[in-house]
């Protein structure tokens, strides 16, 4: 069980009347194994909430709960645990490391925990075979497509096999062809009990979601 | 895979700046080497030549007098009751503690006589310490190895109109002339030499000797000692150390010790400044990549750990690379500061000491991680959230 409660979630960049509000006093329940699309036009605090799910971003009010564990009690180091036990990240640009191929680039999340180098390989590969790219493993980055890097980036983010995969504008940088292949393979990651929160534009990847939330102006309009 | 792995295959991407920190650690290490080796190696030299550099305690007889000279120009002086010295006394010279350290003992007899109607200094020697005594000593043809020979200074030659083969007429004696000295600015230009025995023949001070000079071996001997336990073993006499020589020469090594340590503190400081810039621009570039590693899970100390293992890879090899240019430079120049063998010189150096290739390397290490620290620190401190969103 993996349970994400949002209570109260405020958070305000600047100062005085500087200050923007990203996010108004957002409440927020999604169940272990739900897959969420977070909605809303430039500027309207989706990202903001994405990185405040992901303890990435310490929110100005409220309580962000995971597992009945405060996450932002926490000290950077708990935090940095949570985000490498519970988490998978997969960002819109892909951010894999252009010096590491695509076998180390999925280890990437197993080089800091014990374990030998055999046993990592062997996670790492069978994460790759689960996006299919379990053949190109010695390739680099470089010597792949979009749509490719973007697979790499999710068995990077499934390779510690995290309960919950925080995805942002996951195919933002692909064509419909590989965009809808990226969101039948995270549909099938769900599929397999993930929670899976999805921040994105596009109304047709969202219909792959259980839900849809629409966030205007720091608010959920439409839960 | 683990983050050894990551920093290695960091420092092949990015091969310009990584060569940037290791040839900044390399020259720094290459410095310091060479300059303590050669610091090493001239120290060694310069003691080598003291030990060659002749006689540094005189013993002369015990008189209340004061000499009465100022730079060369001798008005006489007031004597009392000076006390001769028999030379069968010196051989007391070599009961002292530290006789395995007399390289030489000189007796000398020295005496005015006339010599082709001129009135000369007539010096009796013992030729065979002579060497060791006198290393500075050029002859056109040979040393004495008669007693009805002579060897003149270049001076006293020049006034006499002698050169080797001449006959040199001596009190009543006449004397061969076996070779001529080169001028040597010292008061040996005006003198004349021959055997102690013939000397104390002429002069007639038979058994006696005027005064005796000692090479000792000061590597590791303490000067001041053996001149007291000289003076005290021959209690007529007065014994004095050359002070003036030794002093000055450990002065000009005192001089080159601190211009060494400078320029290695300089170099260091540099290059340390050089790794400094270099992580940080590293740092900097990654901001993205840093912010991926702090979102899937890496805590501070482990981001921290990437750049340490970066830096102290790059300073591992330059350390290794710096130590073996150092020791190629150091080679080529150790001819110029010292004198005479420099390979033996190089193997007193540098090269002698075993510890030299550790110190180097850790020397080159601990600048690359102090260097590194605020990089770290930096990389550690960057917000996952900020830097994802900088790209």
């Amino acid at each position: 069980m993996s349970d994400i409660i949002a209570s109260g979630l405020t958070k305000q960049y600047g100062q005085g009347s500087l200050a923007v509000t990203a996010l108004d006093n957002v409440e927020l329940r999604i169940s272990s194994g739900e897959f969420v699309a977070v909605m809303g036009q430039s500027g309207s605090g989706k990202s903001t909430l994405l990185s405040i799910l992901g303890a990435l971003n310490t929110p100005s009010s409220g309580t962000l709960t995971v597992d009945e564990l405060d996450i932002y009690s926490l000290n950077q180091d708990q935090r940095a645990d949570f985000r490498r036990e519970y988490l998978g990240f997969v960002f819109q640009s892909f951010h894999l490391l252009p010096y590491l191929n695509v076998l180390e680039n999925v280890m990437i999340p197993l080089a800091v925990i014990a374990g030998s180098r055999r046993n990592k390989e062997e996670k790492a590969l069978a994460a790759l075979a689960e996006v299919g790219l379990d053949r190109k493993a010695n390739r680099l980055p470089s010597e792949i497509s979009g749509g490719e890097q973007e697979r790499v980036a999710i068995a990077r983010a499934v390779v510690n096999d995290p309960p919950i995969l925080l995805a942002d504008e996951p195919t933002g940088n692909l064509d419909s062809r590989t965009g809808a292949e990226v969101m039948d393979l995270i549909g099938r990651l769900n599929d397999k009990g993930r929670t899976i929160v999805m921040v994105t534009h596009s109304e047709e990847n969202a219909r792959h979601a259980g839900r849809i939330l629409r966030l205007a102006d720091g608010r959920f309009v439409d839960v | 895979m683990n983050l050894n792995a990551i920093a290695i295959a960091n420092i092949k991407r990015r091969k310009a700046k990584a060569a940037f920190v290791l040839t900044g650690l390399l020259l720094a290490v290459a410095t310091v080497v060479a300059l303590l080796g050669l610091r090493q190696a001239v120290s060694f030299n310069m003691i080598h030549q003291l030990e060659q550099y002749g006689a540094n305690i005189v013993i002369l007889p015990q008189s209340d007098s004061l000499a009465l000279s100022y730079g060369g120009i001798s008005l006489g002086g007031v004597s009392f009751d000076v006390r001769k010295i028999h030379e069968e006394e010196l051989q007391q010279v070599y009961t002292i503690p530290y006789r395995q350290n007399i390289a030489a003992l000189g007796p000398v007899v020295l005496g005015v006589v006339s010599a082709n109607d001129h009135d000369v200094l007539l010096t009796g020697l013992d030729f065979e310490t002579t060497p060791v005594l006198k290393p500075w000593w050029r002859i056109h043809g040979a040393t004495p190895s008669h007693e009805d020979q002579v060897l003149l200074g270049a001076e006293a030659a020049r006034l006499l109109g002698l050169a080797s083969g001449d006959t040199l007429r001596i009190e009543n004696s006449d004397l061969i002339v076996s070779g001529v000295l080169e001028p040597s600015g010292s008061q040996d230009d005006q003198l004349i030499f021959t055997p102690l025995p013939a000397a104390q023949r002429i002069l007639g001070k038979e058994g006696q000797i005027s005064m005796a000079e000692v090479a000792a071996l000061c590597h590791g001997c303490p000067i001041d000692e053996m001149v007291a336990h000289i003076a005290m073993a021959l209690p007529n006499t007065q014994v004095m150390a050359i002070q003036q020589v030794v002093e000055s020469r450990m002065q000009a090594m005192d001089h080159f010790e601190t211009f060494a340590y400078g320029v290695c503190g300089v170099v260091i400081v540099v290059s340390g400044l050089m790794v400094l810039v270099s992580m940080m621009g590293n740092v900097r570039e990654r901001a993205a990549e840093i912010g991926v590693f702090r979102a899937i899970g890496y805590r501070r100390r482990h981001v921290m750990r990437i750049i340490f293992l970066e830096a102290g890879i790059l300073a591992l090899v330059g350390g290794a690379l710096g130590y073996a240019l150092g020791q190629v430079v150091m080679r080529l120049t150790l001819p110029l500061f010292t004198i005479g063998d420099a390979q033996a010189m190089h193997h007193h150096g540098g090269h002698g000491d075993p510890l030299l290739p550790v110190l180097a390397v850790g020397l080159s290490v601990a600048v690359g991680l102090v260097a590194s620290v605020y990089p770290a620190l930096m990389a550690s401190r960057m917000d996952p959230n900020e830097a994802l969103r900088a790209i």
